[in-house]
């Protein structure tokens, strides 16, 4: 099921990070940012937690920053982007965009991770 | 730590052709239950990029309107789909079906362990080497290019955030920590001050905690030659993890857990075992490297 053939050319992937074992992230933030991007019908991937996924070098955070633009809502981006380095993985400005969920708001941080995405709504949208 | 990442199981939710959508409640509970269940979630719906399968079984779960394969194969054919029908499943049954399936295919249960440990800021570290003799579990060690690495995350004591205290460049974060810039926030000038003025370790304990308590031993031997005073001795060093505990904020089951003064001096012994054997060594046979590889020094 690869989702990879690019709609517009300022597609981006969107991640998103649960930050699944600790209460860091305020609650409110990470439900809003959540509920507003899966609401959005706009594709993406939400991980339980990238700091496990970079204590285990897992390959998959390889394979998402070597894949093109990409955007990240998760913590503090000093702190994302050593957590990527650790995994042996180099985050640049250019390419990469860490948005912060203990610190933005979700107001400031669901447009930025929307921005260039195809937004029509949902197909055949249900509620 | 084991890379398990090509043996987990990916979950998708599909809201492609030949499905129905989810209604926003409904796909939102489902995503935020499966998150914190610990489990990495795509959605998946035609529109945008996610990543590509890394060869891991992936469950697909779906409003399915025509027939549909239980099973097949991915198109590398090295990694299982398998689809669900989720139509009129509670969250909670679409979960079970998850964890069955989890459980069915002997893959690992997601959680278990908090992501606990440090990561070092190459920006800012200087390669000196305090947190490496700071840190009594192993966590830190020395790679092939002599740079200061992180290498045992699992052996990092939950919650426990000294060896960022200690280090002189604010260079080491944990990113599940409550205050900055330790949590990863950006480094301030008033950090580098309060770092510059902190008292070290060394102050701490006058010297580093292994020659501390080595010194504390041969000091104890000339004044009690005859008769060794174990009990004073633990308790000067209760006394001396109480100031660390205060300085560095570190949590009381920690010091509980932290190594005997034996297994410190035994360690510290090792070292200096074959710190004297290399020495002998690079007095007979040019060497060319700067320092010891971490199996010479024992760490």
């Amino acid at each position: 099921m690869n989702q990879s053939q690019p709609q517009t050319p300022s597609n981006h992937r969107v991640v998103y990070c649960n930050c699944t074992y600790a209460k860091i992230v305020p609650e409110k933030t990470k439900q809003q940012v959540l509920s507003e991007l899966s609401a959005s019908g706009v594709a993406f991937d939400a991980f339980a937690d990238l700091c496990q996924m970079s204590a285990r070098k897992d390959p998959v955070l390889k394979e998402l920053a070597e894949s093109g633009q990409l955007k990240i809502a998760a913590c503090f981006p000093r702190a994302v982007k050593w957590l990527f380095h650790a995994a042996g993985v180099t985050l640049t400005d250019e390419k990469h965009e860490i948005l912060n969920m203990r610190e933005q708001s979700a107001d400031e941080i669901v447009p930025l991770l929307l921005e260039g995405q195809p937004l029509s709504g949902r197909p055949d949208h249900e509620e | 730590m084991k890379n398990d990442s090509q043996s987990s199981l990916r979950v998708i939710i599909y809201e492609g052709a030949d499905s129905a959508p989810l209604a926003d409640s409904e796909r939102l509970e489902l995503v935020s239950t499966l998150l914190t269940g610990g489990y990495d979630v795509t959605l998946a719906n035609g529109r945008g990029l996610v990543r590509d399968n890394q060869a891991a079984s992936l469950l697909v779960l779906g409003k399915f309107s025509g027939d549909m394969p239980s099973q097949a194969s991915d198109a590398q054919g090295d990694g299982q789909v398998i689809f669900e029908d989720i139509a009129g499943l509670s969250t909670e049954a679409i979960v079970s079906k998850v964890e069955a399936t989890v459980e069915r295919l002997g893959k690992p249960s997601p959680g278990g362990w908090k992501p606990w440990f440090p990561v070092i800021d190459f920006d800012r570290c200087t390669n000196c080497m305090q947190c490496l003799s700071f840190c009594l579990f192993d966590v830190y060690a020395v790679d092939k290019q002599e740079q200061i690495t992180v290498q045992n995350q699992e052996k990092c004591k939950t919650d426990c955030p000294a060896c960022s205290r200690v280090c002189p460049e604010v260079a080491i974060l944990f990113p599940k920590y409550g205050k900055g810039p330790i949590n990863g926030d950006v480094v301030r000038e008033s950090d580098i001050q309060r770092e510059a003025m902190k008292i070290d370790v060394s102050a701490l304990l006058g010297g580093d905690i292994y020659s501390s308590l080595r010194s504390r031993q041969s000091d104890a031997r000339k004044r009690f030659s005859t008769e060794r005073d174990e009990s004073k001795a633990l308790l000067e060093r209760k006394r001396c993890l109480k100031k660390l505990q205060g300085d560095l904020d570190i949590p009381n089951e920690i010091l509980m857990s932290l190594p005997s003064a034996g297994d410190i001096q035994e360690r510290a012994e090792r070292a200096k075992a074959k710190a004297v054997q290399r020495l002998a060594r690079s007095q007979t046979v040019k060497d060319t490297r700067s320092t010891a590889t971490p199996e010479e020094w024992g760490i």
